[in-house]
């Protein structure tokens, strides 16, 4: 058996009072949600906090507001997958959430705990003996890990040996299709309450990858009113149709006018950087969503995405993708087939994979 | 409101007492917080029905009812589980009769080597309870959480179908099956 290291557990009953225990306890602690990613990586030994706080007696992070805009952090993917309250503009989030690991794994992890997802590679999420068999990379840089987000100077990056930073993958499904919907959250601490979009929460680093302060507890994620005109997508690219990480994630919203025109658009990718990758969308708007429209966007879209070499597939090929990935997108917000409807669908062996060198 | 809660925080490194209701019945369990539910179904209340595979939630083995919804035993801490109801595979058995599901997978051939079989069992136990006429796709996206390496799922899948016209053949008679 795999076991975790011995923890103390906290399970406080109210924000507030895990606020002041988090506060309280320091680095040493580490918020349990569904445990989804925290249990397996606390089997791995890639970090090893002292304290657990958990989430689950809370019953004010499970609530939605009366509009269902409002998810409480704890609410389950699951339940978000089957929202039904949830406006038909922002079916990105429910096919985002309805996209993640598996069916199990939907019934217990949570929102919040998916926005704050560790990042992932290769050279990273494996056991500590696996790790130690070719020496600790500096996202866990001894055979307990660390800290999870305490930037360590030293060590190696087995991705990128001269670089001084750690390039581990922002692999979220929802936080690109929802910061493509205009999401906002909410983080408390025992300082007190502040809202940031969602887009804000994330930085480019695989080490500290969110701007969240350790000690801050994400308490809801707020969607925008839905606007006459607006439609949503996301487009994850996977292995296997169940279980995998995204390799690439594609989150759209637009809004069209009557006559087809765009009149606002959001894209965001996951799964090609260290955080969601925000896609300049100004070439789209005032124009129709043409064939010609949209593929020079995907082109242009394609280039700040620098996947490397630390996840499933080459690197090549998971450059090349965004491409066909995000004209498959917006092809469908212009009415054409959805994912699975198209060709692209479910097995990404549809679109002929290079030979690896 | 008693929940069979633990006191909080847990003292490091030391066992605790607590109850928790496995199969409709209630027990005290002596373990550590930081245990699964899988090494305390396992190790310390002798069901080993659930079955420990990967142990972090890539393969489906150890799943288990919480509530009527199929989990992840691997991934859920046994002291979050006091004020819930898990359901094993040794659970499926009432008054000494099988579960229909379990009957199905017997006769169709659902289980070879049957090392996934009771993380599928009771996953599809809780698929008929909640949609009793499951199509095919239905059943497959049901079970995408559960990998088989033997049967190539599609004994399993004429399995699930079988007991779901079991299930509805004896609900029309007024025969309780589940
Ligand atoms: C086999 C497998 C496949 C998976 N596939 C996918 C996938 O395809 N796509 C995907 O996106 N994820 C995937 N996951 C990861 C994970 O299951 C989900 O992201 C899930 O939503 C995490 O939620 P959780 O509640 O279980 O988080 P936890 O594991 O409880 O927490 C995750 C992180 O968030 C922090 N955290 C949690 N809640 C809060 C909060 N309210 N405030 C502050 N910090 C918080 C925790 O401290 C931890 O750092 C997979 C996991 C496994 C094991
Ligand atoms: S990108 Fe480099 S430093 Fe970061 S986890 Fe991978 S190998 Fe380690
Ligand atoms: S043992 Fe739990 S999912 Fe594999
Ligand atoms: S019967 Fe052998 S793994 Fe499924």
């Amino acid at each position: 058996m795999m076991r975790c290291r011995p923890f103390r557990y906290h399970a406080p009953r109210t924000v507030a009072e895990a606020a002041k225990i988090l506060r309280g306890e320091g680095p040493d602690a580490m918020v349990l949600a569904g445990g989804t990613d925290v249990i397996p990586n606390l089997k791995r030994k890639q970090f090893a906090p002292r304290t657990l706080v958990a989430l689950r007696r809370i019953g004010e992070l499970r609530t939605a507001s009366d509009d269902g805009l409002t998810l409480g952090a704890a609410t389950t993917l699951d339940a978000i997958a089957r929202h039904a309250a949830l406006p038909e503009a922002h079916r990105a989030a429910r096919i985002a959430a309805s996209k993640v690991a598996t069916p199990q794994i939907r019934n217990r992890g949570t929102i919040g705990g998916n926005l704050c997802l560790d990042t992932r590679c290769t050279y990273y999420d494996q056991s500590a003996e696996w790790r130690q068999a070719i020496d600790f990379c500096k996202k866990a840089p001894g055979p307990h890990g660390t800290a999870i987000e305490t930037p360590v100077e030293q060590g190696i990056c087995w991705v990128a040996p001269g670089s001084p930073r750690c390039w581990a993958v922002s692999s979220t499904d929802a936080a690109p299709a929802l910061i493509a919907l205009g999401a906002e959250v909410t983080l408390v601490s025992a300082d007190g309450e502040r809202t940031i979009p969602l887009t804000d929460l994330y930085a480019d680093d695989g080490m500290a990858f969110l701007t969240k302060k350790r000690d801050e507890l994400l308490t809801a994620v707020r969607l925008p009113a839905a606007v006459e005109g607006w439609r949503s997508t996301y487009w994850k690219l996977r292995r296997r149709g169940a279980f995998d990480f995204p390799i690439l994630g594609v989150g759209a919203a637009l809004k069209l006018d009557a006559g087809g025109t765009v009149e606002a658009a959001r894209v965001v990718l996951g799964a090609v950087a260290s955080r969601p990758l925000p896609v300049d969308t100004s070439g789209l708007v005032g124009g129709p969503l043409s064939d010609e429209a949209i593929d020079a966007f995907a082109a242009k879209a394609a280039g700040p995405a620098k996947p490397l070499d630390n996840t499933d597939f080459t690197l090549h090929w998971r450059k090349r993708v965004v491409r066909a990935w995000v004209a498959g997108a917006l092809r469908e917000l212009r009415g054409d087939d959805s994912e699975e409807a198209s060709l692209l669908s479910r097995s990404a062996a549809r679109i002929p994979e290079p030979l690896s060198v | 409101m008693n929940d069979g809660s633990p006191p909080d925080p847990t003292p490091l490194g030391r066992k605790l007492l607590m109850e928790l209701h496995v199969n409709g019945e209630t027990q005290e369990v002596a373990f550590l917080p930081h245990e699964t539910l899988l090494e305390v179904l396992r190790e310390r209340m002798d069901l080993p029905g659930t079955k420990h595979g990967c142990e972090l939630g890539e393969c489906g083995a150890c799943a288990v009812l919480v509530d009527g919804r199929p989990e992840l035993s691997c991934l859920r801490l046994a002291i979050e589980c006091g004020d819930a109801e898990v359901t094993t595979v040794e659970g499926l058995i009432r008054d000494g009769q099988l579960d229909p599901i379990q009957e199905a997978f017997a006769d169709l051939g659902g289980a070879q080597c049957g090392y996934c079989t009771p993380g599928i069992l009771v996953t599809a136990r809780a698929l008929l309870d909640e949609n009793p006429s499951p199509d095919r796709d239905e059943i497959a996206e049901a079970l995408s959480g559960n990998l088989c390496r033997c049967t190539g799922y599609l004994q399993i899948f004429e399995s699930v179908e079988e007991a779901a016209r079991v299930g509805a053949a004896s609900s029309a008679t007024g025969e309780v099956t589940s």
